[in-house]
């Protein structure tokens, strides 16, 4: 009988905590948090790495990544970030923010970091909702689309039409990889980690600031079931966002 | 120019002062009357291998001095009254970090936009706090450019010593003034004691969590009192006040920053003609040397306030000076600056019984 050699070809990422977190059940951050952590381990930065979560669902990231990281006030990740990337320009720092932390209070710090080229990876969870404070309208909330603010759904005319944070940081130059995708079926998830690999190797090559955005299920706000909201993600959200790559200046393509 | 005696504006001061402290960071915006700050710092610190950052909003400049800090590095930002009062909410999550950060504030007239004159009218906003919740903080307020020089050192010692941001609370005067300055010898920020708190990832070690919020029952109560043991040290250790020919006065005026230097100028001259008035000028607003104004105030000296407002020291002069009967205040809002012979009025009213100038505020 021939010996056969074990390999290890899957284990908990190191850059996780073995916490168990307090998402809901069906939520997309936990999937999120997966894919920084597998990319943070297999490009070996867990050590040198420095994360910003920004105010929402996750400002409590820093239970769950095993890495440093310090808390910014509500839309100031990337002001943060930015004072901790220009003191340590040798190591990987990252913001995880929501849309209401990323493109309704800290529009202004977002567009600025982003403009400057802060050599900064951006995770940018886009559920079209603010979670953590009970379901309110967010700047990506889609037309029609009800919330505990806008009970028969958004108008234009009334709230404005939802705002594409993504396109917008795309004409700054400062800005080299932007990329959008959805955290839903397994080709989507894997696509997102793709692209997540790709912003992190922009900031290890020097080459300027770059964002993925996640569209992430929020079922309990949505008020719909994990499966459905899914659906929702793909059917609906991905109408007024569609994914795919909204700027790439880099000139390179992630194989991983 | 080690030791060498120079002509500088007091902004330039400031951030020459902050470079040779070992400040190789800062971030700030622009607005009067402080510009010079930022502009100095602007062609400095890259001679020095430093970053300087002309953020897009003050809330900007503060948060990237929040990251900056938190990262391990001494670091400045400046503002004038309306840009402090934005840099309010990321000043709260410093202090509830306990984050070290030098903050200057060049006051100006307001409320609101105000005015870009010399006023001291945020003297409240800054010793109250300087931000939400249970929030303390050191202020300095020097009164010409060479305390404003030693005293930058001294905001870059206690900011890191205590993990509390600073303030340095100026004015536009003290901004725009220039006088001779001796620097003390420059600090290498690379023999500045390591930070054992600070974040430059975790290799070798546990990761470290730098955050203001404290969810679990409990957990902010204890926070709280460990804030309040850190004020109760900065109180009891790091009080600074100056006496003026207070031995033999029978008027004490108490005031800080530029009044303190109009009140000296009418001092000498009334000691000229024989009234026996002197000053106490605190230099520390917050911890407001109470104990050393009332020692100084003693029995039987009437006390006289003066302030480039309408009246927020004298809260502070008021608790210390508990006994007496009234305080005399003169407040001057707005940035209008009066002449020492205006304050030497004042204080002859005072001294010769006669009143009528100012208010008499009962204690």
């Amino acid at each position: 009988m021939s010996t056969k050699t074990m390999k290890k070809v899957f284990a908990f990422p190191t850059s996780l905590k073995p916490a168990e977190t307090h998402y809901c059940p069906g939520c997309g951050h936990s999937i999120a948090h997966r894919l920084v952590a597998e990319c943070l381990d297999e490009l070996n930065l867990r050590g040198r790495t420095i994360g910003v979560p920004g105010v929402g669902c996750a400002f409590l990231a820093y239970n769950y990544f095993n890495f440093d990281v310090v808390e910014a006030p509500h839309g100031r990740a990337l002001a943060v970030a930015t004072g901790v990337k220009r003191v340590h320009p040798d190591k990987f720092v990252i913001t995880y923010q929501g849309d209401g932390d990323l493109a309704a209070i800290g529009t202004g710090e977002t567009i600025h970091a982003a403009n400057r080229g802060e050599k900064i990876s951006t995770v940018f969870i886009n559920n079209a909702i603010y979670g953590m404070t009970g379901g309110q309208m967010a700047p990506t909330t889609i037309i029609g689309q009800r919330s505990t603010t806008t009970p028969g759904g958004r108008s234009a005319v009334r709230d404005g039409s939802p705002i594409d944070i993504s396109r917008m940081l795309a004409v700054a130059d400062g800005a080299v990889y932007i990329e959008r995708c959805a955290l839903t079926t397994v080709k989507d998830i894997r696509k997102a980690k793709r692209a997540m690999a790709k912003s992190f190797r922009c900031q290890l090559e020097g080459l300027g600031f770059s964002l993925v955005e996640l569209l992430s299920p929020c079922p309990t706000n949505w008020k719909l079931t994990p499966k459905d909201a899914w659906k929702w993600v793909n059917e609906d959200l991905q109408q007024v966002f569609p994914v795919g790559v909204i700027k790439d200046t880099t000139g390179f393509e992630e194989t991983a | 120019m080690k030791g060498d005696r120079v002509l500088m504006r007091g902004s330039d001061t400031a951030g020459e002062a902050a470079v040779r402290a070992g400040c190789r960071f800062y971030f700030g915006y622009p607005i009067t009357p402080q510009n010079e700050l930022p502009e100095y710092l602007a062609s400095r610190l890259p001679e020095v291998g430093g970053v300087f950052i002309q953020a897009e909003s003050e809330v900007a400049s503060i948060n990237i001095a929040l990251g900056a800090s938190a990262a391990g590095a001494r670091v400045m930002t400046s503002s004038s009254s309306p840009g402090i009062s934005l840099m309010q909410e990321g000043i709260s999550y410093m202090v509830g970090s306990q984050l070290p950060a030098v903050i200057v504030n060049m006051m100006r007239g307001g409320p609101g936009l105000g005015n870009i004159a010399p006023s001291a009218a945020d003297y409240l906003q800054t010793t109250r706090g300087g931000g939400h919740g249970d929030c303390r903080m050191p202020v300095l307020a020097p009164a010409d450019c060479q305390e404003l020089a030693e005293l930058t050192f001294l905001a870059f010692d206690l900011a890191d010593k205590y993990r509390t941001p600073v303030i340095l609370l100026g004015d536009g005067l003290m901004g725009q003034v220039m006088e001779p300055v001796i620097f003390p010898d420059p600090i290498d920020p690379a023999k500045l004691a390591p930070k054992d708190w600070a974040l430059d990832g975790c290799e070798g070690r546990e990761p470290r969590i730098i955050c203001s919020y404290y969810p679990q029952t409990g957990e902010l109560y204890s926070h709280n009192f460990l804030l309040q043991a850190k004020y109760d040290a900065i109180s009891a250790n790091e009080m600074r006040w100056e006496s003026y020919a207070t031995e033999d006065a029978k008027v004490i005026v108490v005031a800080y920053g530029t009044a303190s230097r109009i009140a000296r100028s009418a001092i000498d001259d009334l000691r000229e003609q024989g009234f026996q008035i002197g000053m106490f000028r605190p230099i520390t607003l917050w911890p407001f040397p109470e104990a050393a104004l009332r020692e100084v105030v003693g029995e039987g000296r009437s006390v006289a306030v003066f302030e480039l407002c309408l009246g927020q020291m004298v809260e502070d002069v008021r608790l210390a000076v508990k006994g007496q009967d009234a305080i005399h205040f003169l407040g001057v809002p707005g940035g209008n600056i009066p002449t020492p012979s205006e304050v030497a009025e004042f204080l002859k009213s005072i001294a010769d019984g006669s009143g009528g100038i100012g208010r008499r505020i009962a204690v």
